[in-house]
């Protein structure tokens, strides 16, 4: 039987929808069903191979899944030969096709469907899929330790973490960008069937909303603070800043890791009710920056440059000395910068009212010991927003360079 | 002492003097000389001589004729402090000068024991400066009323630390624990003052979780964990000293600071944001399970800040007046269902019902509250 393309089904967006980005693109997708315009295949999809894994500069999805998984196997065999098969469904959903050949609907009828069939009337959406190796893979039960790469530590403890130990940690993670929230689902959900007997997922997240943009064809997006947020972040276009901060070397400690990236995952809780009782100008001094425009507190437009020792009033600065933007700046930091891709969510309520909302922050940089650690040491410690945040889950992944159409996830770390 | 007499208006005290040989004064209204308005206090009765004063300076001249020690207050409306007088031993007299600029209905109170709502009686003030004063003289009272709140709370602080410190250098812990509670109540009625000192707030108070790299944990919940969790520690003693000598400080420095109206306001929500983020959650009491005893001294802290700016937001926004007074009541009385003795039930015993009852009340009550400091602001 021949294989069957969700997109050749279907139909989806025009060429250029995908710069548009978001839930556009989908959209317009399903309502051409029937359409005879002619399918572009590249319009919606993000190619899976390159330098480095896609996911991380791509500009950023409006949906997230992510989940962090352990393994349950001491065969080390096992794990390796997942990690082809997962490398293999991958190809095949961020290229917009079902998770294996005949999947949903064209197997046998005595046997359950290989693809789970969600994801069957959907354009790719511009899915990606990103896996990242956690600090435990390392220890002995598969002869990895000596792979370790010495950026791989585990987090210290941040004043005023209150972390959940089922919302922490992980051998693995999968993170899945599109801008369909299904199509995201749709491919954990299906990476971790085939996992089963191999791995179990230890904690997931889902996220709506990107609240970073990575890329300078994108507008800056709000948080649920209902601030811009990631005005000054790391973009896929300023590739000096990408090169310096965020891929990792040849030299930089384990070679397989050349051309990757440490990814640094915090589930941040907001207080979102205290905020919202928070005044305008209370906000905007937390923040460093006007809620409407964006503008950094002193200047005018949101992309001005953040002068912060511009003075008010009797030579008092503008930007507080706790001011998030302060002290997250990378003057403040000692140049050190990171690749934000955080994502809004909001897991119901909390049970006594309150809104289980927050920010999903994943954060990409070249080592985490001199550039995510000591920044946020900074914020946990001083920044006037940690009154209506509270971090909740952590991890720490190492995510290996990019794919071939020939390679596997795990070759550098196996080979 | 000379008795300060009011510019606008003379002095006209309209004290029953033979009403408090009576010891009938209660509701008497006699007219009568110049002179200060006797108060007979004993351990259950508080026989004022007159209930009515024209607006100025008012004097009370206390006798506490009980056997327990005594407090005499003047309210005005929503328990606002118009002038006290603390630690009136039995057998003593003491007076109280206090200038009633306007005229209304006022409460006079003794309080055998210095503790609870007190005894109390109305009393009427006539004449005066009705309502004449313009918004900045109001916030100036504001903050004067508030201040001396601050005073009392961190005079008792700086008492009961003492007698908490001493308790954990003697090894005592049943009674270190019981003093515990009873001494951070002082602390948390005035924690936005606290708050202003930079390290000083971290040193009295901080939370284990919440350590900075390197930081030291100090204060009372290093020693409730030490009480209630690890047991006490050789540095226990050393950690007691230094919490007396942080509060100490604090109490000097709470005297020359001078607060603004704006931050009475801020200061009323931020003690409600303390405690939806902090005894909701039960995170500020990890060890003690205390929470509800803070809970109760925000809610004190913060009505008594409102309580101050009450002439300036009843007269700007007297809907906002009744909705803070009826959630505030409203939180009063749920936290009445969990008194224990003179305490609380310990945290861990709510049910998870009883904690979102909580939690809706304070939002209740924190959302309102939230508006105060742009009324006071106009």
């Amino acid at each position: 039987m021949t294989e069957v393309s969700r997109r050749k089904l279907f139909g989806y967006a025009g060429a250029g929808v995908a710069l548009a980005g978001a839930g556009v693109a989908a959209g317009v997708g399903v309502d051409r069903i029937g359409d005879d315009a002619p399918a572009s295949a590249t319009a919606s999809t993000v190619d899976f191979h390159g330098a480095h894994q896609a996911g991380i500069v791509t500009p950023t999805q409006q949906n997230l899944h992510f989940a962090a998984l352990d393994v349950t196997t001491n065969d080390v065999g096992k794990l390796r030969e997942l990690l082809h098969t997962w490398t293999a469904a991958a190809r095949r959903m961020t290229a917009g096709q079902e998770a294996v050949a005949a999947g949903a609907v064209g197997g046998a009828a005595e046997a359950p469907p290989g693809d789970t069939g969600e994801a069957l009337d959907l354009p790719a959406a511009d899915l990606t899929l990103t896996i990242g190796f956690g600090p435990s893979l390392f220890d002995d039960r598969f002869g990895l330790a000596a792979k370790r790469p010495p950026q791989l530590v585990e987090l210290p403890s941040f004043p005023k973490d209150k972390l959940d130990p089922a919302r922490s940690g992980g051998d693995l993670c999968i993170q899945a960008c599109a801008n369909d929230p299904q199509v995201a689902v749709h491919a954990v959900r299906n990476l971790v069937r085939l996992g089963f007997g191999v791995t179990e997922v230890r904690w997931s997240q889902l996220g709506f909303g990107r609240s970073s943009s990575t890329s300078r064809t994108q507008q800056t997006p709000r948080n649920l603070f209902g601030f811009k947020d990631g005005t000054n972040n790391v973009k896929a276009e300023d590739t000096d800043v990408l090169r310096d901060q965020v891929w990792a070397r040849p030299g930089d400690g384990q070679a397989w890791m050349a051309g990757g990236t440490y990814l640094v995952a915090r589930r941040i809780r907001m207080h979102i009710e205290t905020w919202d009782r928070e005044t305008l100008d209370g906000q905007e001094q937390t923040v460093g920056r006007t809620k409407g425009s964006g503008a950094p507190l002193g200047q005018t437009g949101e992309f001005d440059q953040v002068d912060l020792d511009v003075g008010g009033a009797g030579g008092v600065p503008l930007i507080a000395p706790d001011a998030h933007i302060r002290l997250a700046s990378h003057q403040t930091l000692r140049g050190a910068r990171i690749l934000r891709r955080g994502y809004n969510f909001v897991d119901g309520s909390d049970g006594v009212g309150h809104l289980e909302a927050g920010l999903f922050f994943l954060a990409f940089n070249r080592d985490t010991r001199t550039q995510y650690i000591p920044m946020q040491q900074v914020l946990s410690a001083k920044d006037a927003m940690m009154e209506y945040l509270q971090h909740t889950g952590s991890a720490h992944f190492a995510v290996p360079p990019g794919l071939t159409p020939t390679s596997s996830w795990g070759d550098g770390l196996f080979g | 002492m000379t008795v300060p007499k009011s510019p606008r208006t003379p002095l006209t005290v309209l004290a029953g003097v033979g009403a408090v040989v009576a010891l009938a004064g209660c509701d008497s209204t006699n007219a009568a000389a110049d002179g200060p308005i006797k108060v007979e206090a004993s351990d259950t009765s508080c026989a004022v001589a007159a209930t009515t004063a024209a607006a100025g300076n008012v004097t009370f001249e206390i006798a506490n004729k009980g056997s327990k020690v005594t407090e005499f207050y003047l309210y005005a409306e929503g328990d606002r402090i118009m002038g006290e007088v603390e630690n009136i031993a039995p057998g003593l007299n003491r007076r109280l000068i206090v200038e009633v600029p306007e005229a209304g209905k006022y409460q006079t109170a003794c309080k055998p024991g210095m503790v609870g709502n007190g005894i109390r009686g109305e009393f009427t003030v006539t004449g005066g400066a009705t309502r004449q004063d313009d918004a900045d003289a109001r916030k100036a009272a504001a903050t004067k009323s508030y201040a001396t709140y601050v005073a009392d709370n961190s005079s008792a602080l700086e008492t009961e630390t003492a007698k908490f410190a001493d308790a954990v250098k003697a090894g005592k812990v049943d009674e270190a624990k019981s003093e515990y509670a009873r001494t951070r109540v002082f602390y948390e009625r005035i924690e936005p003052v606290a708050e202003k000192f930079g390290d000083l707030d971290p040193a009295i108070d901080a939370r284990e979780a919440d350590l900075e790299p390197g930081q030291q944990f100090t204060g009372f919940h290093r020693l409730e964990k030490d009480l209630w969790s690890t047991g006490l520690q050789a540095d226990s003693p050393r950690i007691a000293d230094k919490l007396l000598t942080d509060v100490k400080d604090l109490v000097a420095k709470s005297k020359d600071l001078k607060l603004s109206a704006l931050d009475l306001a801020n200061g009323a929500k931020s003690l409600l944001d303390e405690v939806a983020t902090g005894k909701i959650t039960g995170e500020e009491e990890t060890f003690s399970h205390t929470d509800l005893w803070d809970f109760q001294s925000n809610l004190d802290g913060s009505k008594n800040a409102i309580q101050s700016l009450r002439p300036v937001l009843q007269e700007r926004d007297a809907a906002l007046v009744s909705t803070l007074d009826t959630e505030f009541a409203n939180v009063q009385a749920l936290l009445d269902k969990t008194r224990v003795g003179d305490g609380f039930m310990y945290y861990d015993q709510l049910s998870p019902v009883e904690v979102k009852t909580f939690a809706s009340a304070v939002d209740a009550l924190s959302e309102p509250l939230s508006k105060v400091a742009a009324v006071v602001a106009k």
